[in-house]
């Protein structure tokens, strides 16, 4: 076994950041000082006394030696992250904060009073504070907790202001620069390999063969490929044989899969509330939407206007109404005793910050309780954009819903199929026959009248708490529902429809009577609900609660509620009694009324049914209020607080970044915003989407900070190569599939992951990319690759959550249990992206492996690498069942007896995980073990059928069938098998 | 954050460099001449052991914390805050002035005062108030100090519970156990540094949000212990394996790992290999844990603990093992404490219930801690997410809604005042006139007794210094010992 020297801890755990030397020397001329890039890594040590030499060496070159040419001081690279850490917390954009009156991150502020004299340190009074003795005067202060200024960063602000202390703008707010390439180079090549020759790196070679397809199925669909798949690509000579898979697995059903569960993250999808109660929600539509979008290739500009503002198109389909779900994966909390308003101010911050972290890659939430301390984002125009989001109907609740039927997003049409309202369609469904009134009367002897439209309206003299009864001809043998249409009238207060000053009613009971006895009313539904007064308690026998319509700015038009009989009755033509209650509230009467009768029941709403086998789903979409809301400042972000003496907001944006909203007299909408962000001279929005991209394939963006493009995030490794992505993404018609595809077929994509020791201090991190990164792949993917392994994969796309089996006891810790029946089936092995996510307990496999439970948008994950991940994999029954699939598969493959056989079919198991055959080192362990379980287990015949758990393996002796899951289950366990390498 | 293997530890050196100034000079100059100064404000985490006990920033009074968490709130006006005033004017009206400005959760505002239901007496040193229901309560008088006026933000019981373990009202922060551990790592390598335990009839509000990590690592989140069978998913080897066949399966896995490791030399494969070594530690020192056969009787007669039976004096127990075994941070949660009146939460006779639940079991904690000599560097703290209201509920039975602005911790051991009221209400309990304690002064206080600056402990998250307690909070120093 040949070993590779553990690397020193000293190394691999430096203290020292290297990183920082290319983060910030990117900008540098590398070219007169490369070997600042040999600096050790830890305290000097006696081990390596050249080192010494060499760093006072560099000292003086650098602090002392004027023949050293010394370029111009920049202030982006310079300057701009001193004044960012320690002086724009008290000297920044933050007028509330400002000591002094004193800004310095703008030149004109820098220059008002003298604290900088360009061309004069010694005449400025920042140069003076920065370097005085005196402690009264020593900036930054010490109370500010801020390390001084040191003599080399002392001296690059001298120089600054020698040259003229000239000002830049921040870079991630200039417009996206236009970068050439010369055609002969791939492009991303061209700027990764041109810095590596500048800094004298040789890249390392192009992945095997092998290594490479395992890759790019990972990376572009999140499954393995097949042996066949693996054994046709190795053998292929063609020269584009690698673009070939790269298209194939583009235009693969599953690249909507393993991209669209990288965009769920950043819409903080889950299938529950969330909260204490985290009661189930059926979202599922928006994310057969998002996979069907990104497979359709949809361009990022329509992918932002349909998700951010579908509803507000001309005449939005179906499929924009739902794609608008991406801001209703916010919390709802259904604790008794909420305040609504609370909830819903806490969920228009969280669409305002995830809106801001996703397109803009900006930490705009800082801007919440004040102006950004660094980032020039005004308090006031952080609640010009919350102004957006602020006239949505939700408010803590459900709002409004519409209902999908399983794989309709996946149809050709449904993106053309125009719908009117945002209203569940139940008509699709029910067929409604008008009553035919034989009596209409009123518990005091009030006329109600009947008009042209067959409807009925109530005379003006009527009693306070009138009760109607409609006795009517159903003209049904069946009767399973009936609907209460409540109507607009002129005679009405506000056009009614109820007879309330605003037009409002208060419904308290419907009952239907058939033949004399009263039916049992399962379900209630209504297209509008008040809060507090859901139509449900029309049908709760309860005098003090009722259904009313003064919700969303709607109420003053017609509406309708569908009350479900408990059993349908046989009406052998017996007359339909219809009886309304208004015991509430004095003058709360319905208007003008009309009834119809359906003979089939409109399917179960899905909030009320959970069934894992449901097959619609009511998908809760945006909409706005027709009267918005005003908007005001909140002090400290406090929903109680108000600030009205700035007056109303009207909605904005960051004034910092391009383009100006145009001018318009209407008040803007989400349309405005998302049109805003994906205007080619924004220049955040699409140098946000590729670094994140590009993080994805290589372990780290070009920003490293993805989430914080602002001043306190770090700098473009390759600012070049970032601009040439961004403006490329834009002129491609914001294509993704073709970034992907430029990404992924770079040779700086394809280079092997294999550490370079040799690179182990110049660029232990790997920034330069002179080689791939090795990464641990997502949570959800370590489940799919097993499945993918063991030959159990349900490649079915789509469609409501599923419940693989779960421990049990998972619940013990909530407030609520909740049900879990494990799917049976082809659901019990779906990929994992199809799990029930309960944001209070996840699905341990997720947690365990750093997915996060979507309490707020989550635009990249941690890594860690603990036990507990051993022991998920290693014991989790799941696994096991993966593993027994696996030996199943192989036995099949290789039939045969199996002492002979028991080899081959190792080596197969592996070829099957790993995409590539054994080495002769990992053959031996895995065969010398198989030995060893199977001699071992044929003496406990009884582990071995435990092990097998009845599951069927071939013909195999007992033993011989258990040994090879247990060598499957070493197989899962390994760290290549959950790795992408 | 990035996504890449060496996170933590570039994550964290970044930190240093954002402090430290940039610059190529910079780095040489501050290496040579100045040291790392700066980087001791922050832990240095290692990505191959990230629990690896670290020292604090500043000299510490508690090694660890074994936190007994109240879920519902339970109501000071019938433990521990006795107001003779409140019981005279029982059905009248509550004075508007004390209204003012105060919200409540199912209050409608036609309510009256409510007396305590339960007798007081005072006890110890100090004349604490306790009443009839926490008998075992007097026996530790001497050794906690009392917060009698610790006031809240939120009201509801899911925000209160995050705001009370993470300093935010919503989700999606570190709690305090994952702030605890990330500063200190842990003394154990067998067990988690962060445990979570729960009893009672439900999980508490809010769920894992409570424990979670937040933005730190996910090492760092609380682990949940389940109080009897295994205490830990996935602990047990599937059927079929004895330890002996499990020792070679984690062979044959560190073989193939450790030859993958010869190929492409990734240090996070050598990391993963520790992790299996620990994860197979594990599978004995978690039963170990579990396994109370070795206790004395009389041990379990003082928590009045029954071995094989979940329960919250079971927990209590479990904590101290925990703490004994070298785990950071215990959190205890026990439901329910919601006595609004009404079917199992009235203050009556399901009050009853859980003060029993609960009584024997707190206080055997500190006498057993004490004993041992291990209460000298373990903080205990017990409380709920808020207090309840002077005025009763208009329910079935007698209860009292959630309130925010006055009501009783206790924290015991670790470096703070033994048998010491602080703080005090208004003769009706509606405010607290003296000694008030916000929860971000609370937090400060833990991380304090701890051996952090809570100012400075801190974590860049979003172009953010985040930290516990927000942009708030004071160490109370008066409770200090």
């Amino acid at each position: 076994m040949t070993v590779r020297p553990e690397t020193p801890s000293s190394q691999r755990r430096a203290t020292f950041p290297q990183d920082s030397l290319f983060r910030h020397s990117r900008y540098r001329n590398f070219s007169s000082i490369s070997f600042p890039l040999q600096l050790p890594t830890a305290p000097v040590n006696s081990r390596q006394p050249w080192m010494t030499s060499i760093l006072i060496l560099l000292l003086i070159l650098l602090t002392a030696n004027p023949l050293l040419a010394q370029p111009k001081v920049e202030f982006n690279r310079d300057i701009r992250p001193i004044l960012s850490d320690r002086c724009y917390y008290c000297h920044g954009p933050d007028e509330k904060t400002q000591k002094a009156d004193l800004r310095l991150d703008t030149r004109e502020g820098a220059l008002a009073d003298g604290a900088i004299v360009p061309g004069k340190p010694e005449k400025s009074e920042l140069f003076y504070r920065i370097t005085t003795h005196d402690e009264d005067d020593i900036m930054p202060q010490p109370k500010a907790k801020k390390p001084k200024l040191n003599a080399q960063e002392i001296a690059l602000f001298k120089r600054w202001i020698e040259e003229g202390a000239e000002y830049q703008g921040h870079w991630a707010f200039e417009p996206v620069a236009k970068e050439e390439v010369p055609p002969e180079v791939h492009p991303v090549d061209h700027f990764i390999n041109k810095r590596l020759a500048k800094e004298g790196i040789e890249p390392s070679r192009i992945a095997d063969r092998e290594t490479l397809i395992r890759r790019v199925y990972l990376d572009l669909v999140g499954l393995l490929p097949t042996r066949a798949q693996v054994d046709a690509f190795v053998k292929d000579t063609r020269p584009d044989s690698y673009e070939r898979v790269v298209d194939e697995l583009l235009a693969s059903r599953h690249y909507g899969e393993r991209w669209g569960r990288h965009w769920l993250d950043g819409a903080r999808y889950a299938d529950s509330h969330g909260y204490s109660v985290d009661g189930g929600r059926q979202m599922w539509p928006y994310r057969d939407w998002v996979i069907r979008a990104l497979n359709d290739d949809m361009p990022f500009d329509q992918f932002t206007i349909e998700q951010l503002a579908g509803d507000l198109l001309p005449t939005p389909g179906k499929s924009q109404l739902v794609a608008t779900g991406f801001h209703r994966n916010t919390l709802i909390n259904q604790e008794g005793g909420s305040d609504p308003e609370q909830f819903r101010v806490e969920a228009t911050i969280d669409r305002t910050n995830t809106t801001g972290a996703v397109w803009l890659g900006l930490t705009v939430g800082c801007a919440q309780c004040h102006t950004h301390k660094f980032d020039p984002l005004q308090h006031r125009e952080y609640y010009e954009l919350f102004a957006f989001f602020n006239n949505a109907e939700d408010r803590n609740n459900t709002g409004p819903t519409i209902e999908v039927t399983e794989g309709e997003l996946f149809k050709k049409q449904t993106q053309t199929d125009p719908v009117t309202h945002p209203l569940p369609n139940m008509e699709a469904e029910v067929k409604w026959t008008t009553a035919d009134y034989q009596s209409f009367k009123t518990a005091s002897g009030a006329l109600l009248h009947r008009q042209k439209d067959n409807s009925l309206l109530i005379d003006k003299k009527v009693g306070d708490h009138e009760a109607y009864q409609i006795v009517s001809d159903s003209g049904l043998a069946k009767l399973a529902a009936v609907r209460l249409r409540t109507l607009t009238d002129k005679s009405l207060p506000k056009n009614g429809p109820g007879r309330a000053g605003n037009g409002n009613f208060v419904l308290t009971n419907l009952k239907v009577v058939v033949g004399g006895v009263e039916q049992p009313i399962s379900y209630a539904l209504a297209d509008v609900e008040q809060d507090g007064y859901p139509v449900a308690n029309a049908i709760d026998q309860d005098k003090k609660s009722g259904w009313a319509i003064n919700a969303g700015g709607r109420m003053n038009s017609n509406h309708e509620a569908i009350f479900v009989l408990t059993r349908p009755i046989e009406t052998q033509g017996k007359p339909v009694e219809v009886r309304l209650f208004h015991d509430l509230h004095p003058d709360y009467l319905v208007g003008r009324f009309a009834i119809d009768f359906s003979d089939t029941a409109p399917p179960t709403p899905a909030n009320q049914d959970t069934k894992a086998n449901s097959t619609k789903g009511k998908v809760m979409v945006m909409s706005d209020l027709q009267q918005p809301r005003d908007t005001y400042i909140l002090t400290r972000g406090d929903f109680t607080r108000p600030d009205k003496k700035e007056g109303r907001l009207s909605p904005g944006v960051f004034a910092a970044i391009a383009p100006a909203l145009p001018k318009s007299d209407k008040p803007r909408n989400r349309l405005d915003l998302a049109k805003w962000l994906i205007h080619p001279e924004n220049p955040l929005t699409s140098r946000v989407t590729v670094n994140r991209m590009w993080m994805r394939y290589f372990g780290r963006g070009l920003v490293e900070t993805e989430e914080d493009f602002g001043s306190q995030g770090s700098p473009p490794s390759h600012p070049e190569l970032l601009d040439f992505l961004a403006r490329r993404f834009i002129d491609d018609a914001w294509s993704l599939k073709k970034m992907h595809r430029l990404i992924v077929t770079s040779e700086t994509y394809k280079r092997s992951s294999s550490a370079r020791p040799d690179l182990d201090d110049r660029d232990p991190l790997n920034l330069l990319l002179a080689r791939q990164s090795r990464v641990r792949v997502d949570a959800e993917i370590i489940r799919d690759v097993a499945l993918s392994a063991s030959g159990l994969l349900s490649r079915k796309i789509g469609g409501p959550s599923v419940y693989p089996p779960q421990p049990d006891g998972i619940y013990a810790f909530t407030q609520s249990k909740k049900g879990w029946k494990a799917s049976t089936g082809n659901d019990r092995y779906r990929r994992a992206m199809y799990t029930f996510f309960y944001r209070s307990a996840p699905y341990p496999l997720f947690g365990t492996f750093d997915a996060p439970d979507f309490q707020t948008t989550c635009t990249s994950r941690p890594r860690s690498n603990t036990p507990l991940q051993a022991l998920n994999i290693a014991n989790d029954e799941v696994f096991l069942e993966f593993a027994r699939g696996m030996a199943t598969r192989v036995v099949k493959e290789l039939p045969g007896e199996a002492t002979v056989n028991r080899d081959a079919r190792i080596h197969r198991a592996f070829e099957h995980a790993m995409a590539r055959p054994p080495s002769a080192l990992e053959l031996g362990i895995l065969t010398k073990y198989g030995k060893t379980v199977a001699a071992d287990l044929a003496g406990a015949p009884e582990d071995a059928q435990a092990l097998l758990d009845q599951y069927p393996i071939g013909e195999l002796p007992l033993h011989e069938a258990a040994a090879l899951v247990i060598v499957a289950r070493v197989i899962f366990n390994t760290d290549n098998f959950i790795t992408r390498e | 954050m990035s996504n890449n293997p060496f996170q933590l530890h570039h994550q964290t050196r970044r930190h240093f460099f954002g402090q430290c100034g940039v610059g190529l000079g910079t780095i040489a100059l501050n290496q040579l001449l100045a040291g790392n100064a700066s980087a001791k404000h922050l832990p240095h985490i290692d990505p191959a052991n990230p629990m690896a006990r670290r020292d604090p920033m500043l000299p510490a009074k508690a090694k660890n914390v074994i936190y007994l968490f109240m879920a519902g709130a339970p109501s000071q006006l019938e433990l521990f805050d006795y107001k003779p005033k409140l019981n005279e004017l029982t059905g009248k009206t509550p004075p508007k002035s004390l209204m003012e400005g105060r919200r409540f959760a199912f209050l409608k505002g036609n309510e009256t005062l409510l007396g305590s239901q339960r007798r007081f007496g005072r006890y110890g040193g100090s004349g604490m108030d306790i009443s009839e229901m926490f008998p075992h309560h007097r026996k530790i008088v001497d050794e906690v100090t009392w917060l009698r006026g610790m006031t809240t933000d939120v009201f509801n019981h899911g925000p209160a519970k995050l705001f009370m373990n993470t300093g935010f009202q919503a989700p999606g922060r570190p709690s305090m156990g994952s702030w605890a551990t990330y500063g200190l790592g842990s003394e154990s390598e067998n067990l988690p540094g962060f445990v979570v335990l729960q009893s009672g009839p439900r999980g508490p509000r809010a769920g894992n949000s409570l424990w979670s990590s937040g933005f730190l690592p996910t090492s760092f989140q609380g682990v949940p212990f389940r109080g009897k069978g295994d205490p830990i998913l996935h602990l047990n080897s599937p059927k079929g394996f004895t330890r002996a066949r499990e020792r070679n399966f984690y062979d044959a896995v560190g073989e193939l790992n450790r030859a993958r490791l010869g190929e492409v030399g990734d240090p996070e494969i050598l990391t993963r290999i520790n992790a299996y070594e620990m994860a197979f530690r594990m599978q004995s020192s978690a039963p170990e844990l579990m396994d109370l056969s070795k206790e004395s009787d009389q041990t379990m007669e003082l928590y009045g603990a029954k071995r094989g039976e979940a329960s919250f004096a079971n927990n209590c127990l479990l904590a101290r093992r925990l703490v004994e075994r070298g785990s950071r941070f215990v959190q205890l949660y026990h439901t329910n404490w919601d006595s609004h009146g009404g079917p199992g939460e009235n203050l009556n006779t399901d009050f009853d219930k859980v003060c029993k639940d609960v009584d024997q079991a707190s206080a055997a904690l500190i006498l057993d801690l004490k004993e041992r000599g291990m209460l000298e560097d373990t903080l205990v703290v017990w409380g709920g997410e808020f207090g309840r209201t002077p005025m009763g509920e208009n329910r079935k039975t007698v209860g009292r809604d959630h309130h925010i602005d006055a009501f009783t911790m206790w924290m015991a051991g670790g470096g703070v005042k033994k048998g010491y009221i602080h703080g005090e209400t208004d003769e009706l309990g509606f405010g607290v006139i003296d000694g008030k304690v916000h929860v971000h002064d609370l937090h400060a206080t833990i991380m304090h007794l701890l051996g952090f600056d809570h100012e400075q402990l801190t974590y860049r998250f979003q172009g953010r210094e985040f930290r516990l307690t927000d942009v708030h909070g004071k160490v109370v120093k008066e409770i200090l010992a």
